[in-house]
Order: C-alpha cells, then sequence, then structure tokens
C-alpha cells in the first residue's frame, strides 16, 4: 500500500455565500502526480491555496504528512512549492535575485541559495536570463522560473495550479519534460488542469471536480474505457445515418454537438471502420476516445465563466 | 472551532523574526534605486526652506516665541518628510505589492505568515521615515550653517528615534487604508482629507494658538502631526508647543492600537 502524504476528509471552503468546495474526500499518494481536472469554477485553486495553509478551512479536515494545516502551517510550507496559476514573480528583481530572495523567505543560508539557484537556472534552462528583469521575459520562460522558485526550498510536494495555460506547444512540452523528471526524482506532484492532453501525459490519477465535488477519479485509462469506450465515431447530423447506427450499435451512447454526431462504444477497435466500409458516409472521422470525452460527458459541454 | 478558524478572527499578531526578511526584500528594492529614492528628496526640503524660510520669512518679521520664521518652520518641514515617506510607502507603495505585484501572495506560500508580511510593510515604512527625516536634518543643518542658527539643542539626534517611531504610526495608520481600499485611487481620499489638513494645520508653518479654540483642541488631539512636530521640535531648539510629555504618551498609545488594527484589517482582506 503505497503511503499517503496528503489526506483531506469532509473538506469544505466557504466564501460567503458560495460554497466553493463542499466536503470533499481524497488521498494523495507519496510519489504519485496527481491531477485535479474540473472546469472554470470547480473548486481546484481553492483546494490547492487550501492544502498550502493559506486559505483557512471551514469545515471537515486536511493534513499534509501527519500534520493538520490548521496547526502546523509553517512546517508543511516548508516542505510544499507552490506554482501559482497567476504570475506573481518579483517585477523589482532580476531572474536570478527572484530565486535568491524567495530562498531568503525559507530561512535558506547565502552559500547554499546561491547553489541552488545556480542550478535551478540550468534546470529551467534560463541561464542566459539571470541578470534580466522580470518585465522582459516571455510567457514561457515566466512559468519555467516559476516552475525554479518552487523548487529552491527542495520540496517534497509540488503544486502546480495550470503550468501550462497560455503557453505555446514548445514551451508547453519543455514544462512537461520538467515535471516528468522531478516525478522521476521521486517530487509527489499535484496538479490542476483543464487541458485533457495533458493530464494524460503526466497524472498517474486524475480526480475530477465539478461544482466543488469530486465527481470521478481513476487513472486517466481507466477513466477512457469506462465513460468514453475504445473508438469514437464522428459523422455528421443525418436522420438517416443515426437511425441506422441506432439500428447497427444498440448499446453504443450517440450524443449530438451542434451539427456532429458522436457515437461512443466499447466494442473492440475496428468496429467503426467495418461499419464503414459497408455504409460509406462523408464527413465520418474515427478517432480513439480519449480523457476530454471523458470530461465533457461528466461536467458537461455548458459554459463556465 | 479549528485553530484556523480562531486566527481569522480579531487578534494581537504573533510575529518572528520573519518580518524582517520583508524588511529585507523592501530594503534590497529600495537599494537597487538607491539615486532616485536618495536624491530627489533632499531636494524638496531645500526649495522649503528657501521659498518659506527665506523668501516668506522675510515678510514676517514677527517672532514666534523667540524664534525667526525658518526657525520655526524647520522642524516641521523634518516632520513632514518622516509623515510622507512611511504614509506614502505604506499606501501607494503596499497597495501595489499588494494588488498588482502580487507579492504578498508569493511570501505567504513560504514559512513566513500574513501577519508577518504587514509587520515587515510596518517596520520597512518606519525605515523610510527614519531615512527621510535624517535626510532633511542634515539639509536643515546644513541651511542652518549659512543663515540663523536651526538647531541649537545637542539633543538634536532625538530626531532620529523621533522619526523612527512616527514612522511606525504613520505606516500603521496607512495599512488601515490599504487594507481598506478598493482600488488605488481610494488613496485621494486620505490624502486629501487626512495628510493634506495635518500638513497645514498641525503647528507647521503657524502656531497651534492661532487657530481658532476647537481647532486647537482637534489638532492636539486628533492629527498625528502635531506630536511629531512638537517632538522635533523639542529636539532641535530644547522647547515646544505643546508639553514632550503629552506627545510621548500620545504616540506610544496611538501607534500599537494602528499597528494592532493594521494586521487584523489585512488579515481580514488577504485571507477569506
Amino acid at each position: 500500500m503505497p503511503e499517503v502524504l496528503i489526506r483531506a476528509e469532509s473538506l469544505t471552503k466557504k466564501y460567503d455565500d458560495l460554497l466553493a468546495v463542499d466536503g470533499i474526500d481524497f488521498e494523495v499518494f507519496k510519489g504519485e502526480c496527481c491531477g485535479f481536472l474540473g472546469p472554470n469554477g470547480a473548486g481546484k485553486t481553492t483546494t490547492i491555496k487550501m492544502i498550502h495553509c493559506v486559505l483557512p478551512l471551514t469545515s471537515g479536515s486536511l493534513a499534509v504528512a501527519g500534520m493538520s494545516v490548521s496547526e502546523s502551517p509553517r512546517e508543511i510550507k516548508k516542505m510544499i512549492g507552490v506554482a501559482p496559476q497567476e504570475e506573481n514573480l518579483d517585477p523589482d528583481f532580476t531572474v536570478i535575485t527572484n530565486l535568491l530572495v524567495y530562498a531568503r523567505y525559507f530561512d535558506i543560508p547565502k552559500s547554499e541559495a546561491q547553489k541552488r539557484a545556480e542550478n535551478l537556472l540550468k534546470f529551467s534552462q534560463l541561464e542566459e536570463k539571470r541578470n534580466v528583469v522580470i518585465d522582459q521575459l516571455s510567457t514561457g520562460m515566466k512559468r519555467r522560473l516559476i516552475l525554479a522558485r518552487a523548487l529552491i526550498n527542495e520540496p517534497q510536494v509540488l503544486l502546480l495550479d495550470e503550468p501550462t495555460t497560455g503557453l505555446d506547444p514548445q514551451a508547453r512540452h519543455l514544462i512537461w519534460d520538467k515535471v516528468r523528471g522531478l516525478k522521476k526524482q521521486g517530487v509527489t506532484i499535484i496538479l490542476t488542469t483543464h487541458y485533457m492532453e495533458e493530464a494524460a501525459e503526466l497524472c498517474d490519477r486524475t480526480l475530477i471536480m465539478d461544482g466543488g465535488k469530486i465527481i470521478e477519479e481513476g487513472t486517466p485509462a481507466n477513466l477512457v474505457s469506462k465513460h468514453a469506450g475504445e473508438e469514437v465515431l464522428e459523422v455528421d447530423y443525418d436522420e438517416k445515418v443515426v437511425n441506422m447506427l441506432k439500428e447497427k450499435f444498440p448499446d453504443a451512447r450517440l450524443e449530438v454537438v451542434g451539427d456532429r454526431v458522436h457515437v461512443f462504444t466499447d466494442q473492440p477497435h475496428g468496429v467503426f471502420t467495418s461499419f464503414l466500409e459497408s455504409f460509406p458516409t462523408k464527413s465520418a472521422t474515427v478517432r480513439g476516445a480519449n480523457l476530454e470525452d471523458v470530461f465533457l460527458k461528466l461536467t458537461g459541454r455548458k459554459l463556465r465563466e | 472551532m479549528t485553530p484556523s478558524q480562531e486566527s481569522q478572527g480579531f487578534r494581537l499578531p504573533k510575529l518572528t523574526y520573519r518580518v524582517w526578511k520583508v524588511w529585507r526584500r523592501n530594503f534590497d528594492v529600495f537599494m537597487k534605486t538607491f539615486k532616485v529614492s536618495f536624491f530627489p528628496p533632499l531636494l524638496e526640503p531645500i526649495f522649503y526652506l528657501a521659498a518659506l524660510g527665506a523668501g516668506l520669512g522675510a515678510l514676517i518679521t514677527q517672532q514666534i516665541e523667540g524664534q525667526s520664521y525658518i526657525q520655526f518652520i524647520a522642524p516641521a518641514l523634518v516632520s513632514i518628510t518622516i509623515m510622507y515617506s512611511s504614509f506614502f510607502e505604506c499606501t501607494y507603495g503596499s497597495f501595489v505589492r499588494m494588488y498588482y505585484q502580487r507579492t504578498f501572495d508569493a511570501i505567504i506560500a513560504t514559512p513566513i505568515s500574513v501577519e508577518e508580511v504587514i509587520g515587515g510593510e510596518i517596520l520597512w515604512g518606519a525605515t523610510r521615515s527614519l531615512i527621510g527625516g535624517t535626510i532633511v536634518l542634515g539639509v536643515v543643518a546644513a541651511f542652518g550653517l549659512v543663515s540663523t542658527h536651526l538647531i541649537t539643542s545637542p539633543l538634536f539626534v532625538l530626531v532620529l528615534p523621533v522619526a523612527f517611531f512616527s514612522g511606525l504610526m504613520f505606516s500603521a495608520i496607512g495599512i488601515c487604508f490599504t487594507a481598506l481600499a478598493p482600488n488605488i485611487d481610494f488613496f485621494n481620499y486620505p490624502q486629501y482629507l487626512l495628510i493634506t489638513p495635518m500638513f497645514l494645520l498641525s503647528s507647521t508653518f503657524f502656531p497651534l494658538t492661532l487657530l481658532p479654540k476647537p481647532l486647537q483642541i482637534f489638532a492636539q488631539a486628533v492629527l498625528p502631526l502635531t506630536h511629531t512636530v512638537n517632538l522635533v521640535r523639542w529636539s532641535l531648539f530644547g522647547h515646544g508647543e505643546l508639553s514632550y510629555v503629552l506627545s510621548l504618551v500620545w504616540i506610544a498609545a496611538v501607534t500599537p492600537v494602528f499597528f494592532v488594527l493594521a494586521i487584523n484589517l489585512m488579515k481580514k482582506r488577504l485571507i477569506r
């Protein structure tokens, strides 16, 4: 049985009238990468902020390494690294000074801080930018520096709140590489994202949140086969085709999205291909089911603002 | 009730040595911009002394309690700088760090608590007053060498502790406004409704006794700058308009109240 590092029981956070986190229970195991997925306003960031002790709980309990967040915030914050969603690097300092000043907040001695900062500059590929002020960094560089800063205290737990939002694919893949490397070193990672590809790529386990509750949990692969099956057929909406599909795949789930029909099936690969061979339909595509299908099925297609 | 819920309520702040790490961050930024943060403030009192002391003062031949006009306003110039340095640092400066730069959010993700962040901001504001007060004291001393004596008491170095402790008071008051400010324009209220009246009415450019009686009482009872000016005047000349004991007690009583209030209001704003 893997060791539990973070445990939440009936964890609740209420702001005035808004129930942001609604009595959730979850565990995060040592060394895993656990993803919190959910639409905007699902309660992901609120949960993250309670884990690193900057938001008090309304009720329930939350423990990190056996310590309660309300009783031992300093001890917990010492062992956690946080890469927040909103960029909050210190614009009054250069890249290297950002790391050194942050190290000082953790009581890291100067010479040790210098050593770690050098290593982290290398790690985040910012060595050439060491003396540049924050304003002059690109979004991708800022994200890398935020990640580097989160590692200055050599944390056992790393909280990544939407680490790649707004990044181009190159910058995103670089962050993913770094996160995988950290996982290999045994760092426990909690990641929030609404990019399903990112969750599938990085997470050992995902918790799907909506409306302050955890509505599903499992490995990305299990969630896909449980909720979306193997393959998805997408075809332009046409009554005749739909009726034919219903007849041919009585167990399949049909979903109308705009003017397209999505057909989900548990049956093994190839059923759609053979179907299309007998009834050639223009505009039809067959693709593998993915986490995004699961996400949309569970949280709906309604826009969240 | 869990401890975290308790800590959300009003309480005396729990501060550790970590307040100095917040102070140090601000000090480092200040030192980086030393040239702009040091030299312009040096010029302002020179202009005031030239314009009000030499210029306006030439028209005022009447002595004020045995002093020339320029001697009367010299302590006021030191005191106004003390007030401005900390009040603006802890309103506009702190608001920018809190709201636009999200510096406080970054710091409280480390072992430093919100209470310590605000404690550090207030200490830094007081340090700005000490720096500003020292600069103007130097200018006043230099000016005094070429015209009338603007410092006659050997105890003039007491201006430095007066600057620091008045700075604590003005910083704490400033942070209270910052905690309540919905946006940065809000600071127009304290600036024009509190700072400007203090600038003009706190025994600065004319003696309190010239004010109508109710305003005199108001200036002594409510305006903090009155007591800073009084203590600086005592330090420079060995006498003042009011008893120095009154002013010491006033500042010593008001500062801790605003200090505790400032930290609690900020906690309420930052931790919901």
